[in-house]
């Protein structure tokens, strides 16, 4: 996935062939990115393999409500992990579910990596004013606490998948910033920079094609676990009555609705979500701290 | 070292005034108080009467303005629903709050300090390869489940804890305190234990992570090929390395901890601000929101300059630059 | 078996338990968090459950919320336009103070006037211009024009005592110190949002309860209620959240006390344009040139295509029971025979094609998510069965602060909403269905903005009618009137939940308010 492609820009310091050998020499990292490969394919493909549109109103029927994994519903098809309260089939709302948490996850950390990284760059090299000023702003943006300013933006933009993208990259890019401002202040009195600087190259040019390669490793991996956290972020979101709306339910709406009906017996409104949640955060935890192993050079032998 | 704290003084000065814009515009958009507060059957007449009884009447601005020349005053307003200064209000739940973080911390070091060195001195044994794994469902549970799981393992099934509310307190320079009772404690357990969730696992990684790259520094090695006992290696040498980065992290993440017990405080009924402010924001009682975010933006600022000045102390290089600079 | 147990138990331990129920201590949790414990500060209905454990009124309310008497032992109409009261002698404040004509005046002078009030009680006693204080205990209340609903009013003002809340503040009350009333429970200490913690007082002038001690606990959350029952942390929780309905029957250890109640859930739609509707488009996504809700067909036709049974069966679970009219089955003004409208998705269809949508449109239903018992799965079937007779809907459920806002300036088109009634069918009339009027103070709640003149000249009538008899039959009349224009679409009416640990029998009341004198231990009874 793009976790494997992007770093073959970055062959100058590590060839791509040596990275991909050392990142398989763990097997549980190779596992975890197949396993979110297969649930990236699920959430891309689920239009086609599930077997319900868990969003269509006129297909579902709060008279199938609540079944027992392996029930058989109005539908005439078996629902292999129960429906939820409006009869919606669960395997169906959880392909549908990983779409959007997914959506939510990888999309908000895109967009929040290239405004953070653009800024923290622009920090970094710029250097004084700009600097302190951009660095202001990240500390404001970080002395905010995540919920309550995702929350607040929630309240005034209204719930809507778009929404929750726009409210978490508020509240992600300054990771970003700080990350990459941190590394590229480091580069910045490397030696090949000052070369740059000294053939008077354009500054966009030393940015963007010797700066920010040599930034990349760092923002990779803080770039993956913010993924973990963007998708868990909404999951905690919508549990506060936020987030996506409840006709769309990601897996964290999914669970919260179904959370009511756990003390009564009826688990798996709540659970199975709750373990395809799970397993996408580890997945990608996993997959991210294996690179964080390989892309820190401080940890070679 | 003195000009540089008056410069990040006039620099949080700066912030807090921007916060308390972006935060008092905020919580303007959300909503009409009056419709939340307001009876139903009032009638128009009633409705103007609570209008301009709560000082809604004024255009945004002014409104801004009589909030700002209170709050120079040390005043940041009367809540709207229990008539009481909301500065008061805060400080009433602060307690159980500060109790509930800092208790989480203590859990978060007890458990994830000795198993973040395990890990760290033994990487490639079973037990630090599930203590790595376990970190990482650590980070990947949502706080609101796992709170939910623990009350119905711990308290319904088991019956061995209390499942909500903060218990018998005992009073301490005023102020009462649950972990000064035995019930207290038995309540602050589960609650405190799901806050800490995430950071025993970041503990454990922090220490982990300090403790490989530690191992492989010149000094640690010289240290060993000297003959001294891996004992006194790991916790004169090793330990003192990790400790910077684990009490940075931890530092900052007080802050954190003290503005997202909202979730934990909200799923165990416990009385301190972070569910203060999730009413606050259920009935739109626009004074206590700004006050509360004001107070969370004051503390960030307090905490990261204690921490800049604990890890000027800590690390001699830090002390170094800042004094050159 | 049980009844065997239980008396064998009364019998055995009838001394025992009754000592033992003096000593003892008694635990309820709510789910709605009191704000203040100053009785005038704000119409709020955990605000006023406490005033009732602590407070009391001239007129009270029973478990069936009828009026009894409190303060006042008897009150009548003694001219057109004056109400006599006689108080109960012998009434002592909790601080030893005694009662009086006075108390009542300071206390109806007071009312309007507490400082910062966000919804003041002001409105309960506007209709008096006069006091009369004849004796000790015996006052008249003058009125402009005659107003039969006067003791009704004052079934929602506690009584202070002059001596003692002179000047007192929001804050003193709050602080306990000057939580001085008449009322079953003394206040010993109020911690904001966590508890209560009451007294018995002694020397109650009503029925004594049965604990001498009472922690009244908030707990918001609805899980965590429920495990706090579960784990025996706590004795008693009100509002049980439909979903453990069906394993809190199930379980020995607990005891469901249940009553149909007086919040009734409904749908209003756009009375107000005539031309296009905000959410309501053509099956294309073009709006159409004329607000179908206008059309009394398509209202007709989207409440029958409405299955309520299955609603309160499925999304309910049984806690509700579906309605026709604003108010219950034995309460005062319900309209007998006018029942919930019956399921028929094929006539929904043909009026729909009648009013010339044989295809249907489209429409978004809004609602809150977190207001009322389930509200955002109620609108997810409704939109499921909109869907099926051919209008495609839209769902979209917001938190209660930002719906309610936009509702109360007319943004919607068809949305979910509930109203909590007086037992007087004037209440809901002149709330949810009288013309919007700043001059009358009626169609507060009116977000739909329906609107009926005549209906509204028929109310005023019986707003002035002091015969009980025949203001009930005109308000039946009216109710009649206004359901069969469909002003409002009736869902269901909720059903008030109480769970008890074994050994507390809860008296469940019409008003939903928990009070800790409606508790008591099973063995008594």
């Amino acid at each position: 996935m793009s976790s494997t492609a992007t770093p073959a820009k970055i062959k100058v310091e590590t060839p791509f062939r040596r990275f991909v050998s050392e990142f398989a020499a763990s097997k549980i990292a190779v596992g975890a990115l197949l396993v979110f490969t297969i649930i990236a394919l699920i959430a891309i493909l689920a239009p086609w393999i599930a077997p319900q549109n868990p969003y269509d109103l006129a297909v579902l029927d709060i008279m199938d409500g609540r079944l027992e994994p392996g029930a058989v519903g109005g539908g005439g098809y078996v629902h292999w992990l129960g429906t939820d309260d409006q009869g919606r089939d669960m395997l169906s709302g959880i392909m549908y579910g990983l779409r959007i948490s997914l959506l939510v996850g990888v999309g908000s950390a895109i967009i929040a990596c290239a405004v953070g990284a653009a800024l923290g760059m622009i920090a970094a090299y710029a250097g004084g004013k700009t600097d302190s000023a951009i660095m202001r702003l990240v500390d404001l943006q970080l002395s905010f606490p995540a919920i309550l300013a995702a929350l607040m933006i929630l309240a005034f933009l209204g719930k809507g998948i778009l929404n929750v993208v726009i409210a978490i990259v508020i509240v992600e890019w300054a990771y970003y910033a700080r990350t990459v401002r941190g590394s590229a202040l480091v580069e910045r009195n490397r030696e090949y920079i000052e070369a740059a600087r000294c053939l008077a190259l354009p500054s966009r040019i030393i940015l963007f094609s010797h700066l920010l390669p040599n930034c990349l490793p760092p923002l990779i991996v803080v770039g993956t676990m913010q993924i973990a956290r963007a998708i868990a972020l909404e999951a905690t979101l919508s549990f506060l009555g936020l987030g996506v709306p409840i006709t769309e339910p990601s897996l964290g709406l999914l669970i919260a609705n179904g959370f009511e009906y756990m003390l009564s017996g009826k688990y798996w409104i709540s659970f199975y979500p709750g373990i395809a949640l799970l397993v996408t955060i580890v997945a990608i935890n996993l997959v991210g701290d294996q690179l964080r192993d390989v892309l820190n050079p401080r940890l070679k032998k | 070292m003195a000009l540089y704290l008056l410069r990040r003084i006039m620099q949080s000065g700066f912030v807090l005034v921007a916060m308390s814009l972006l935060v008092f515009i905020g919580v303007y958009a959300v909503g009409d108080p009056i419709e939340i507060l307001i009876s139903p059957d009032a009638d128009q007449e009633e409705k103007e009467r609570a209008i301009r009884a709560l000082g809604l009447d004024l255009p945004l601005w002014q409104q801004y303005l009589v909030f700002v020349s209170r709050a120079l005053q040390g005043d940041l307003g009367r809540s709207f629903v229990f008539n009481e200064p909301a500065i008061q209000l805060i400080l009433q739940r602060m307690p159980a709050t500060l109790e509930l973080a800092f208790g989480s911390m203590i859990i978060a070091i007890i458990i994830g300090l000795p198993l973040g060195l395990y890990a760290g001195l033994r990487p490639d044994t079973w037990g630090s390869k599930t203590i790595m794994a376990g970190s990482i469902l650590g980070f990947s549970l949502p706080t609101f489940w796992v709170g939910l799981m623990l009350i119905m393992i711990f308290a319904v099934q088991l019956g061995w804890l209390p499942s909500t509310g903060r218990g018998d307190t005992a009073v301490l320079f005023g102020i009462p305190w649950s972990f000064l009772t035995i019930d207290g404690l038995s309540h602050i357990l589960m609650p405190a234990f799901n806050l800490a969730l995430f950071k025993i696992s970041l503990v454990i990684r922090l220490t982990r992570a300090g403790v490989r790259e530690t191992m492989l520094m010149d000094y640690v090695k010289f240290a060993r090929a000297k003959g001294l006992s891996p004992t006194r290696v790991t916790f004169v040498h090793v330990f003192k390395n990790i400790l910077i980065p684990v009490v940075t992290v931890l530092g900052l993440e007080l802050g954190g901890t003290i503005a997202f017990s909202v979730v934990t405080e909200t799923v165990f009924a416990w009385p301190g601000m972070g569910k203060l402010i999730i009413d606050s924001i259920n009935v739109l009682d626009r004074p206590v929101i700004v006050a509360y975010l004001l107070m969370i933006v004051v503390m960030f600022i307090v905490i990261n300059l204690i921490v800049d000045i604990v890890y000027t102390l800590l690390d001699p290089r830090v002390r170094l630059e800042s004094k050159g600079t | 078996m049980r009844i065997t147990t239980a008396i064998c138990a009364l019998g055995l331990m009838a001394g025992a338990a009754q000592g033992q129920a003096q000593a003892q201590t008694m635990t309820m949790a709510v789910g709605a968090p009191v704000t203040s414990l100053d009785p005038h500060f704000h119409q709020l209905s955990p605000n006023n459950a406490v005033a009732q454990m602590v407070f009391s009124r001239l007129v009270g309310t029973d478990a069936q919320s009828r009026r009894v008497p409190d303060l006042a032992e008897s009150w009548t109409a003694i001219a057109p336009t004056t109400w006599e009261f006689r108080l109960r002698r012998g009434v002592r404040f909790h601080n030893g103070s005694e009662f009086t004509a006075e108390d009542v005046a300071f206390t109806f002078a007071r009312v309007p006037n507490v400082p910062n009030s966000p919804s003041s009680f002001a409105g309960f006693v506007r209709p008096i211009t006069r006091i009369e204080i004849v004796d000790s205990h015996t006052i008249r209340f003058h009125t402009a024009t005659p107003y039969p609903l006067l003791p009704l009013d004052l079934s929602n003002v506690y009584i202070l005592d002059r001596e003692t809340h002179q000047n007192a503040t929001t804050e003193q009350f709050n602080a306990g110190t000057m939580a001085v009333g008449t009322g079953p429970f003394r206040v010993i200490s109020h911690a904001n949002g966590d508890r209560i913690v009451l007294e018995r007082n002694d020397n109650f002038h009503g029925e004594a309860p049965a604990f001498a001690r009472v922690n009244y606990r908030m707990i918001t959350n609805d899980s965590a209620r429920t495990a706090a029952l579960l784990a025996g942390d706590v004795d008693v929780i009100d509002q049980v959240p439909t979903a453990d309905l069906a394993r809190l029957r199930a379980d020995q250890r607990v005891t469901l006390s249940e009553v149909l109640g007086l919040r009734i859930i409904y749908l209003s739609m756009d009375h107000e344009r005539t031309g296009p509707s905000p959410f309501i488009t053509d099956n294309d996504g073009r709006p159409l040139a004329q607000n179908p809700m206008k059309d009394l067909r398509v209202r007709r036709a989207l409440s029958m295509a409405i299955d309520r049974n299955a609603i309160t069966s499925r999304v309910m679970e049984g806690s509700a029971v579906p309605s026709g009219q604003f108010l219950p089955q034995g309460v005062f003004s319900h309209v007998p025979g006018l029942q919930a409208p019956a399921f028929d998705a094929e006539g929904a269809r043909r009026l729909l094609a009648e009013a010339g949508f044989p295809n249907g449109f489209r429409v978004t239903l809004h609602g809150p998510n977190d207001r009322y018992p389930n509200d955002g799965r109620i609108i997810q079937a409704i939109g499921q069965m909109w869907t099926r007779v051919g209008v495609r809907t839209a769902i979209e459920a917001q938190t209660w602060t930002t719906f309610v806002a936009r509702a109360g300036r007319q943004e919607f088109s068809a949305f979910l909403i509930g109203w909590g009634s007086n037992p007087d069918g004037s209440h809901p009339l002149r709330n949810l269905t009288a013309c919007f009027s700043r001059e009358r103070g009626w169609g507060n709640s009116n977000r739909g903005r329906y609107c009926n003149e005549e209906l509204d000249r028929q109310l005023i009538t019986s707003m002035q009618e002091l015969d009980d008899t025949r203001r009930e039959q005109q308000l039946i009349d009216i109710q009649r009137a206004v359901f069969a224009d469909q002003a409002i679409i009736p869902l269901h009416i909720q059903t008030n939940i109480w769970a008890s640990r074994r050994g507390f029998v809860v008296t469940p009341r019409v008003d939903e308010s928990t009070l800790a004198q409606s508790v008591r231990p099973a063995t008594m009874r």
